[in-house]
């Protein structure tokens, strides 16, 4: 078998054909883009700090079992959403016994819509192909013109099956209608091996603002590859917010598309690695309309053997003047093992733009650590103040109280647990 | 309280300190003035236990203990204080959040409570007006955008916080003005007790003008060569370090 042949991904499709919802001509065509092309490798340009090899050897199964107790597990530490509405997936299954629907927006599962969104294209990214060929499952959630639809939690759980490891490719879609508002707090964690590949569909109307925060803590041992695709109208603003921290292979890559005048896209991020985990953070801002604004602060904290990656590509068109445009990516290595891959990218079309970009690498400080050392403040709190002063900056974006103490635990947890 | 025997530290291969012998028993004030490249605050960071420099010879004790063999934290933990020269800018780290810290971990190893946010502030800001520092420099990151006075005195709010046995402070008066001369003295004073002992690193007689110092030593070439009282320091100011250093060669 030829290395990233998606073959056995192409065999459970074809034992699955039957069970699968929707237009099955669609599914199709992703099927014969993998069959043709396989997963991408290290080769293709946009993957080349970023290998799939070890997908081939991990032997995916489809997840047969319900393993809606887990979901009880994580309770504690979402004490902070209580009265929150709340969707459960588990193995990329809807768990309607644990979810509990908004009343602002409306909630539809993609097992019975099988709606796919016309953002995510298989022909243009092959893990939309994968996607679009085993999606089962999803979240189809849109919030009507001018509502405020408050805070909702997406929670997203993933186990192997007694050893087995399991694929799941849930189908998301958050659609905003104009001058609608929606906080979307989503949660990845899991147990033991397996494949999470998430798609998301984001449409943010002319003047709505979704803001996003997203916490990947997935198992150790978890690959989890998921895809963005954002459509941003005049004056609409799409926030996010990503946590990386879990998963032993990762890559989150978001294509945020200003296509209306005066809209915003903020993409920002924290990884958090240690051992051998790998951690791919890609975006692609593509400024369509004039002026538009676009941030993106992405700290990368690495230990171990562990590394980062941060791709991020801003593309104005001639039509987009007064783009205002701000990339900012840095990393702080706390051992010589750790490596960061950083490769920004500027295209700009249009004359009257203000694009910046800067990346930074360093250490911790031995004279701020001998500092705080004078103090009596031991060298393990000493080096996590300065993390945590160092990720400051990406984290304080962040106004959901509940949200960012949830993401400051998993940090303090993080740092407990590390090297 | 602080017992240092015959000395030697260097900085990769370079001998500063060349056998260094001095005595600061509890509850008092000692002066070490000498020249710039004297080594005096290479005695100020190999007692406060900065990795860069390496014993070759000696030891300390410090209030009975083995100081040489203890990490920078435990110095500080048990009662030792530097006041830097040139304070350290810790951006994004809060001040009072980063005293509190501080306090805490060093109640913790003496075994003493743990101050909630609310004690903690209470007697950081009494101290901090004492200083007369404004109000938001406890808001503010630490030592981030500080004047040099400012910076000097928030040096000086860390030892009164941390209540030290022995504190050091390295050319204190460096960047100061007359005014700020004055608090910073008045607060090292406030600390004078027949428990708090301090080694006062300077430059200049001025500072021990407001710290009158119960013993005050000339380091030159990394070794104590004259020792004697407040008068000495202002023998020195007087006649400058070359004469006295060459009288006791």
């Amino acid at each position: 078998m030829a290395p990233n042949s998606a073959a056995g991904f192409l065999a459970r499709y074809d034992g699955l054909t039957r069970r699968l919802p929707g237009d099955m001509a669609r599914r199709q065509e992703a099927a014969d883009i993998l069959r043709s092309f396989g997963l991408p490798t290290r080769r293709d340009e946009a993957w080349k700090y970023t290998s799939l090899a070890a997908l081939d050897e991990a032997h995916f199964h489809e997840p047969l079992t319900e393993a809606s107790g887990f979901a009880a597990e994580i309770e504690p530490e979402l004490a902070g959403f209580a009265d929150l509405p709340r969707l459960v997936f588990v193995q990329g299954r809807l768990d309607s016994a644990q979810s509990r629907l908004p009343e602002t927006a409306a909630v539809h599962g993609f097992a019975q819509t099988a709606d796919f969104g016309v953002l995510a294209r298989p022909d243009r990214d092959r893990l939309v192909a994968l996607n679009t060929m085993l999606a089962e499952d999803g979240a189809i959630i849109e919030v009507p013109a001018d509502a405020d639809a408050g805070t909702l939690l997406l929670v997203s759980l993933g186990t192997d099956m007694h050893g087995t490891p399991t694929a799941f490719h849930p189908r998301h879609a958050i659609r905003l209608a104009a001058g609608a508002k929606l906080t979307l707090i989503e949660i990845f964690e899991g147990k033991g091996t397996y494949l999470h590949n998430p798609v998301t569909e984001i449409v943010v109307g002319t003047g709505a603002k979704l803001t996003h925060i997203r916490l990947q803590n997935e198992s150790m041992a978890a690959f989890h590859l998921a895809t963005l695709y954002a459509d941003i109208a005049a004056g609409a603003a799409y926030e996010a917010f990503t946590l990386s921290i879990g998963g032993q292979m990762v890559r989150t890559e978001i294509h945020a598309h200003l296509h209306g005048a005066a809209g915003h896209a903020a993409l920002n991020a924290a990884q958090l690695l240690r051992g051998t985990q790998h951690s791919d953070f890609t975006t692609v801002v593509s400024h369509d309309a004039p002026g538009c604004t676009s941030r993106q602060t992405v700290k990368h904290v690495l230990a171990g053997k562990s590394r980062g990656v941060f791709q991020g590509k801003i593309e104005v068109a001639r039509a987009a003047q007064k783009t205002d445009g701000y990339q900012m990516n840095q990393a702080l290595l706390l051992t010589p093992d750790a490596e960061i891959d950083c490769k920004p990218q500027l295209e700009i079309y249009a004359d009257d733009v203000k694009c910046s970009h800067g990346a930074t690498v360093g250490a911790l400080d031995p004279e701020q650590l001998f500092y705080m050392a004078s103090r009596g403040i031991p060298g393990e709190d000493a080096r996590a103040i300065l993390v945590r002063a160092f990720l400051a900056e990406a984290l304080d974006v962040i106004e959901n109280e509940a949200a960012r103490a949830l993401l400051d635990q998993v940090i303090e947890s993080w740092w407990r647990d590390a090297p | 309280m602080l017992q240092i025997k015959n000395l030697h530290a260097s900085i990769g291969e370079k001998p500063i300190l060349r056998g260094i012998d001095l005595t600061v028993p509890e509850g008092q004030i000692h002066a070490i003035m000498g020249p710039n490249g004297s080594g005096k605050s290479t005695l100020s960071y190999v007692l406060s236990g900065r990795a860069e420099f390496t014993v070759t010879a000696g030891e300390v004790l410090f209030d009975g203990l083995a100081l040489l063999d203890m990490p920078a934290e435990a110095r500080a933990q048990a009662g030792l204080f530097l006041a830097f020269q040139a304070p350290v800018e810790l951006p994004g780290v809060g001040n009072a959040n980063f005293l509190r810290t501080a306090v805490n971990a060093v109640r913790r190893a003496r075994g003493e409570p743990e101050l909630d946010a609310a004690q903690f502030l209470k007697a950081a800001r009494a101290e901090a007006k004492r200083l007369q520092m404004p109000d938001d420099m406890l808001k503010r990151n630490v030592n981030v955008g500080f004047s040099g006075g400012e910076k000097k005195r928030n040096e000086v709010l860390q030892m009164t916080m941390l209540r030290p046995k022995l504190a050091i402070l390295d050319e204190t008066d460096s960047g100061l003005d007359i005014d700020a001369l004055k608090i910073v003295g008045d607060g090292v004073n406030a600390l004078r007790s027949e428990k708090f002992s301090a080694l006062v690193i300077t430059h200049h007689q001025r500072l021990l003008d407001h710290i009158v110092p119960d013993a005050v030593h000339v380091l030159a070439h990394g070794r104590i060569v004259r020792s004697g009282g407040a008068d000495l320091a202002r023998a020195l100011e007087a006649q400058g370090y070359a004469q006295v250093i060459a009288e006791a060669a």
